[in-house]
């Protein structure tokens, strides 16, 4: 195939840059009847409108060209722009401690891509080195990059490749393991793994940004270094997410995969620990200091157990009020054989579903009640309708995330579908994503008594 | 021979013909090549900022915050590839930088928390009709871009930013000034302090909609340049759509000599202060330019060139100068620096008052993050005693006559950027002018801020949708168009307005006031041009106090006397009034005043009875009668009978 010399034009901006001899990268003089305009023509995001054309003029700032104004076009120069996050030699510290960094389509340091306009990630650890320098301080990395997937399309396959992978790494030594991963299902992947990956002797830290790596003020290179001295210097060998503790560039937050949610859209520190405190903080200062006492330590041996098991038909249902009796019905007859409940307050769904779930019970479908309040415990005792809701099958998965029951219902019925086994798997804790007690201030943090908090952040940095 | 440094600094001020401004002539300018340009800050009155939804337009003060946030800034690449050295000097300096944020002037947005909604579409359509009245080419679509600013005066470390014109031109009355460019921007915060490694900044003006007019670098004296930014404010106000008072307007001033490069004065806030800034600039360079020469003379081999440095033991030294005193005091380091060659450069004038040194000490505060006084040299012009300082530091090093000596002190972990930045500085003297953007003082001269960024900090903002500028949207808008400029100028003239007063109506937009006065209630443009110019203008220059009064006042209470058929004269007495008592209605100005309402015969009876009362002491000034009686009748007539009348009925 030719080499694409009109990157991203179509339709008719295309037909003038073919018609006016001029490429993409050209310099060009542009005539229009709002005036002449001058400037290296550049690609154009392929979902942008065919009317304009895309310049970059002397003073490197972008205009689009209105094509049904120009009159004429002329190519007086070519330059094409090499885009490349300068590459230097990652050095080897034989002092320091050696950890993997798997790659699976997160942004730690990244470059733009003209076509679709979004920005591609650095990966190579020449590339980390370039854009993070404070790494080699801190470890010697070498990466693998195991796909190039958006966060939101991560899915069982993945986490059964990267359990595997974790699981060799760990037999050849390593001293701690990165997974870089987009930020959206970054936790369902933190949930997976520490299923997946059972007693591993050494960190396993999923790490993101949630502010592009393209901006100066970006989250990304801070968490990359802090899950830098999680993996290569902390004691806490489990699966755990690095991400902002507060907004500002102060210390990381290390979460349990378990218990980790992502809770806004967009700010730093959008990870948070729910009904439960953080494992720990870790900072450039201080490294890794643990908040909760109990926690696996790192070990020397190479102990660790990989079940890389998933069932793929089990769906997640967040229920809302006059939700219709077929959600349930289709999903049984579309062959699923496990179902979470997002259930209102304590656990509750309305009664015209009880024929549906009764029904799904009986054709062996496994149901798990959880709370989309999020915080806090499913108590199906409390009211008549939890006591109804069991007595139909549905089990009550404690305190448990939605998503990650979600998670753990797909690996548990990769594994067995007799009921009994199933139901003991889920309810015994691999990690925390029961807990038998709720500390207090796992609620607290942040939402409680307004006054103190607008003290508290008023003190502190947030 | 003895080194005198401040007679080196007298000697080197002369020699490369600094005058000063007053005595400065054109052929001054001529000689030195004098080359300006202006990019001319605008904030637009919107009722929200441009890329959020928070209120545009209100501040806090600087102990006034709820909440403190932390970021520190890392360099990205720029589009094609490149760091950007402003970026990376500002990396050097490792700067913790703290936002002060108050809940009613910022969201998510302003701490870089969530993406940009869409453009504020009153400020797009206000950016626009500027861009017209400049005659720029408009684009077709709006590409946002970001400007990288790694100082941290925005948090995200770029500044949302796009070009809405290019190539325009301004109608001055005496000739043309072309225009670069007209962009759309966010302001940045303000900076609270910056001492150290802390620089602390309140966001309340941060995402305020501001445009940017670019000129090309088209004059050629101090005045031209303060001209044409008078020109541009008066064509942003002439919108009645832009934001005035202190800091709505900003200008940054783009200086060169022949031979010398283009530096930036930021944030000049006052016109007034531009042509001793551009002034001192040029000859600033044109001085640095005389460095260089001198250098590459002085110095064998400048590729070779290095300092020499030593950390001083100081318990084997007794330093008389107070701040090493202090220094040693705080626990810093002390370095001593050989410059080798150096001799009578650091001393060499620069501007007035300032030398040589001051570049290097400068740098040392902006990079090292070295709080003022932060150095000492042997060539110091304004302290001598530090002569017996520096006789122990010489024999640390093999010094030659040729060689200068500079002495810094500060916290360890400071000291490598400091060398680093002395060693730097010197060499850029080798090849001229430094690319800088210099902060202006008030005394009008500037002192280093940081490298001039170039185009390679400008990267595509891949957080939002390019936008369509149409045919028949921009049509809509060149509708609502104001009168330009230029016609403004002609309706003045033609109005036989007296010159002295255009500079006061343009600036605050009253040409368009006098235009309906004049149409609607028939009042000469002459008369209310001086009214507002002369009158009013003493008034608020005497009485410098908040007041709400506005221009529209001036409006109501011409059809106040208009409609109660007072004469005109009362306006200059009422317009006092209404401007010290902005809420009281003209009615009962009129009880405050006394003023009686008395027909032409009543008050010609009383010229009568005045007449027979004036007995002149001396009857030779018997001419001083129609004064006496003009001035007795004064208070009575003014508002019923207009003077001049008075005075014809006095004289039959």
């Amino acid at each position: 195939m030719a080499e694409d010399i009109f990157k991203g034009y179509k339709g008719r901006a295309l037909e003038i840059l073919k018609t006016f001899n001029v490429r993409v990268w050209g310099q060009a003089i542009i005539k229009t009847n709002r005036g002449e305009f001058k400037g290296t023509v550049l690609p154009r995001a392929e979902n942008d409108d065919d009317m304009h054309i895309v310049v970059k003029v002397a003073t490197g700032y972008n205009i689009g060209i209105d094509v049904s104004t120009i009159i004429s076009m002329e190519e007086i120069g070519y330059k094409e722009a090499h885009y490349k996050i300068p590459e230097k030699e990652f050095p080897i510290n034989p002092k320091n401690p050696n950890v993997k960094l798997f790659g699976t389509g997160g942004t730690i340091a990244s470059r733009l891509d003209y076509r679709t306009g979004a920005v591609i990630p650095a990966f190579s650890p020449g590339e980390l080195y370039g854009a993070v320098p404070e790494l080699a301080d801190i470890c010697n990395i070498t990466t693998e990059k195991l796909f190039a997937v958006f966060s939101e399309n991560m899915g069982p396959e993945q986490y059964k490749k990267l359990a595997i992978a974790i699981g060799k790494e760990i037999e050849n030594g390593i001293d701690g393991i990165i997974i870089g991963h987009g930020t959206d299902t970054l936790s369902h992947t933190a949930a997976a793994l520490t299923f997946m990956v059972q007693n591993p002797p050494v960190p396993i830290v999923l790490v993101g940004s949630q502010r592009s790596s393209d901006r100066p003020s970006s989250d990304a290179a801070l968490n990359l270094i802090h899950a830098a001295i999680t993996a290569g210097h902390g004691d806490i060998a489990e699966v755990m997410v690095c991400m902002f503790g507060p907004t500002s560039d102060e210390y990381g937050f290390l979460h349990r995969g378990t218990r980790v949610r992502k809770m806004h859209s967009s700010y730093r520190s959008t990870f948070r620990t729910l009904s439960d405190t953080p494992l720990a903080t870790v900072s450039r200062k201080d490294g890794v200091k643990p908040i909760k006492k109990e926690y696996n330590h790192r070990r020397k041996d190479r102990n660790v157990i990989i079940k890389p098991y998933f069932e793929e038909k089990v769906s997640l249902v967040y229920y809302y009020p006059n939700m219709q009796p077929d959600i349930i019905d289709s999903l049984v007859d579309n062959g699923y054989r496990g179902i979470v409940i997002a259930g209102t307050g304590l656990g509750h769904v309305n009664k015209p579903l009880y024929p549906a779930i009764e029904r799904a019970t009986k054709k062996g479908v496994h149901i798990y009640m959880t709370v989309q309040t999020l915080y806090g415990y499913c108590h199906m005792y409390v009211y008549d309708t939890g006591r109804d809701l069991m007595a139909k099958g549905i089990v009550p998965a404690e305190n448990m995330l939605p998503e990650t029951a979600y998670i753990k219902l797909g690996w548990v019925l990769g594994q067995t579908d007799d009921r009994e086994e199933v139901k003991k798997l889920m309810l015994t804790p691999i990690n925390d994503e029961i807990t038998r007690r709720e500390p207090y201030n796992g609620y607290l943090v942040y939402q409680g008594g307004v006054p103190e908090v607008e003290e508290f952040l008023r003190k502190f940095h947030k | 021979m003895k080194f005198d440094a401040f007679e080196n600094y007298c000697y080197t001020r002369k020699a490369i013909g600094y005058v000063a401004r007053k005595n400065a002539t054109i052929d001054d300018y001529r000689r030195i090549g004098f080359m300006s340009g202006l990019e001319v800050h605008q904030q637009l009155k919107t009722k929200e900022k441009l890329f959020c939804n928070c209120p545009a337009g209100i501040y806090q003060k600087p102990n006034d915050y709820d909440a403190e946030i932390i970021r520190h800034m890392r360099p990205t690449l720029s589009e094609l590839g490149e760091y950007d050295g402003t970026a990376l000097m500002e990396f050097k300096t490792r700067k913790e930088i703290v936002y002060l944020i108050k809940h009613e002037t910022a969201c998510t947005y302003e701490i870089d928390d969530t993406p940009p909604f869409k453009i504020d579409r009153e400020a797009l359509e206000i950016a626009l009709e500027i861009a017209m009245l400049c005659k720029l080419n408009i684009v077709g679509e709006v590409h946002i871009t970001r400007k990288q600013y790694l100082d941290g005066s925005i948090p995200t470390g770029f500044q949302r930013t796009a070009i809405l014109g290019v190539e325009g031109e301004l109608d001055l009355p005496n000739r043309k000034v072309r225009l670069i460019q007209l962009s759309i921007e966010e302001d940045s915060c303000r900076e609270v302090s910056d001492i150290g490694h802390r620089r602390v900044y309140m966001t309340d003006r941060l995402g305020m909609p501001l445009i940017e007019t670019v000129t090309y670098p088209d004059m050629k004296t101090p005045d031209e340049v303060k001209e044409v930014a008078e020109h541009i404010r008066f064509l942003n106000r002439s919108t009645g759509k832009v934001r005035v008072g202190i800091g709505s307007s900003r200008q940054d001033v783009n200086v060169s000599c022949k031979g010398g490069t283009r530096v930036e004065i930021k944030g000049v806030s006052h016109n007034k202060w531009i042509p001793e800034l551009t002034h001192n600039e040029c000859f600033r360079q044109w001085a640095l330019l005389h460095i260089r020469e001198k250098l590459l003379k002085q110095i064998p081999d400048v590729s070779q060139w290095k300092i020499e440095t030593k950390e001083i033991n100081t318990h084997g030294c007794k330093f008389r100068y107070l701040p090493i005193i202090q220094a040693i005091k705080n626990k810093n380091k002390i370095i001593a620096v050989q410059l080798p060659y150096f001799r009578g450069i650091l001393s060499h004038f620069t501007q007035p008052g300032r030398c040589f040194a001051h570049e290097i000490s400068e740098r040392l505060k902006v990079i090292a993050c070295l709080e003022q006084p932060n150095m000492i040299c042997d060539e110091d012009i304004e302290n001598k005693e530090i002569a017996s300082d520096f006789k122990q530091i010489y024999p640390l090093f093999h010094a030659t006559e040729n060689d200068a000596f500079l002495i810094f002190w500060g916290p360890d972990d400071d000291i490598k950027t400091a060398i680093e930045t002395i060693e730097e500085r010197c060499k850029l003297a080798f090849k001229g002018v430094p690319n800088e953007t210099r902060k202006a003082l008030s005394n009008g001269t500037t002192i280093f801020e940081r490298v001039l960024p170039g185009p390679d900090r400008m990267y595509p903002d891949t957080d939002s949708a390019p936008i369509p500028l149409t045919n028949e949207y921009l049509q809509k808008i060149a509708q609502q168009l104001p009168v330009p400029l230029n016609k403004r100028y002609q309706q003045l003239i033609e109005w036989n307005v007296p010159t002295d007063t255009f500079t006061y109506l343009l600036r605050n937009n009253l040409v368009p006031l006098i235009e309906k006065i004049y149409h609607e209630l028939q009042i000469s443009p002459k008369f209310v041009a001086t009214l507002l110019a002369h009158r009013l203008k003493n008034i608020q220059g005497k009485y410098k106090h908040k007041t709400s009064f506005n221009f529209y006042m001036v409006y109501e209470m011409l059809q106040f006397i208009k409609h109660n058929s007072y004469s005109l004269s009362l306006a200059h007495i009422l317009i006092k009034e209404k401007y010290l008592h902005p809420e009281m209605d003209f009615d009962s100005i009129m009880h405050s005043i006394n003023f009686q309402r008395k027909n032409k015969d009543e008050i010609l009876s009383f010229v009568q009875l005045l007449r027979t009362k004036f007995i002149p002491l001396n009857p030779k000034k018997e001419k001083l009668k129609k004064h006496w009686i003009m001035g007795k009748i004064r208070p009575l007539a003014i508002g019923n009978v207009e003077m001049k009348e008075i005075c014809e009925l006095i004289e039959q």
